[in-house]
């Protein structure tokens, strides 16, 4: 009975096909409150993560997230089931917390200011970590990363969290949105290239920028001697 | 051992290529490159690990919840919305 159009998921079969999607669709359109309910389940986390990148409070958040839902249920007869569900919700939940980050101003307009410029470009790592044309070895480490002491009880904890969290607040919209998909949601690359409209390669540019920063943050956090340096 | 043939990627390079390696984005001569630098470096070697080790660290960042009361206002929306449609 469900229409076969809507099958079209990943062929490498990394998470679920998108039947259940379709099933899912199908109940919602009847009006089916539990299917409502575990639709909000499923996704409200992620999209308020989401969300969350692009507004000031936890509230406005909520509110985003709320209006997105009123839109998914308004747009369900339009939706035809060419993207999956998640990347579709996705894509109205990102508009709508764009237009509301840039009305309220934005969380980090500091930030923003100082690193609008590099986009997608910029090195991953400052040139001065590397020895320079005259340096024994052009090119390779002039200051290498030092191990990270007790890094797996480290990385759990909540401090780490809000180091990491606060580092992508701190990168640029594109970037802060690929990298929330990609490595906090466990979204693949094509289907991030379809909820952001990217290509690959521009996609991996903007992953790489990104994860690059977070890990020079933590760098800065797991030193020892960075003690009260905070700006 | 004939690393000769293909120069070395230095450090700096190896940095911006780390994740176009972890991708999988990097073709058989290229992939060959990393991982012979790799083989050298240990700097690069934990770099890398690093890169990873901050994956891993995103990846358990737990999920955003939403209050019970969004979530009952959400629900209200939702009858709402099925009344006006039906």
């Amino acid at each position: 009975m469900p229409e076969e159009e809507g099958v079209r998921g990943g062929a490498q079969g990394s998470g679920a096909p998108s039947d259940p999607d379709a099933e899912l669709l199908a109940r919602l359109r009847r009006g089916d409150e539990d299917a409502f309910r575990a639709l909000v389940t499923e996704h409200g986390p992620f999209l308020m993560r989401l969300v969350m990148m692009h507004v000031p409070s936890h509230s406005i958040a909520e509110e985003v997230v709320g209006d997105t839902w009123l839109a998914v249920l308004n747009g369900l007869d339009r939706f035809e089931g060419r993207s999956s569900l998640r990347t579709w919700i996705a894509s109205i939940a990102l508009n709508k917390a764009r237009t509301r980050g840039t009305r309220e101003g934005r969380i980090v307009p500091f930030a923003l200011l100082r690193r609008r410029y590099e986009e997608g470009g910029g090195p991953a790592l400052d040139p001065d970590r590397f020895q320079g044309r005259r340096g024994e070895r052009p090119g390779w480490w002039a200051s290498p990363p030092a191990a990270w002491e007790g890094p797996e009880r480290q990385l759990e904890a909540a401090e780490t969290r809000d180091v990491l969290l606060h580092a992508i607040r701190d990168l640029p919209p594109r970037q802060r949105e690929v990298i929330a998909l990609r490595d906090i949601s466990g979204w693949d690359a094509e289907e991030v290239c379809n909820t952001l409209d990217l290509s690959e390669t521009n996609q991996r540019v903007l992953l790489h920028r990104a994860r690059s920063k977070v890990r020079a943050a933590l760098e800065e956090y797991m030193r020892p001697e960075t003690e009260g340096t905070t700006q | 051992m004939n690393r000769r043939q293909n120069r070395m990627f230095t450090c700096q390079e190896m940095v911006e290529l780390v994740t176009d390696y972890l991708e999988g984005r990097l073709d058989a001569a290229a992939r060959g490159r990393f991982e012979a630098h790799v083989a050298e470096c240990d700097a690069c070697t934990l770099y890398i690990e690093q890169m990873r080790m901050t994956i891993t660290a995103l990846g358990h960042i737990p999920p955003e919840s939403i209050s019970p009361e969004a979530e009952r206002e959400l629900v209200a929306a939702f009858r709402n919305w099925r009344d006006q449609t039906a």
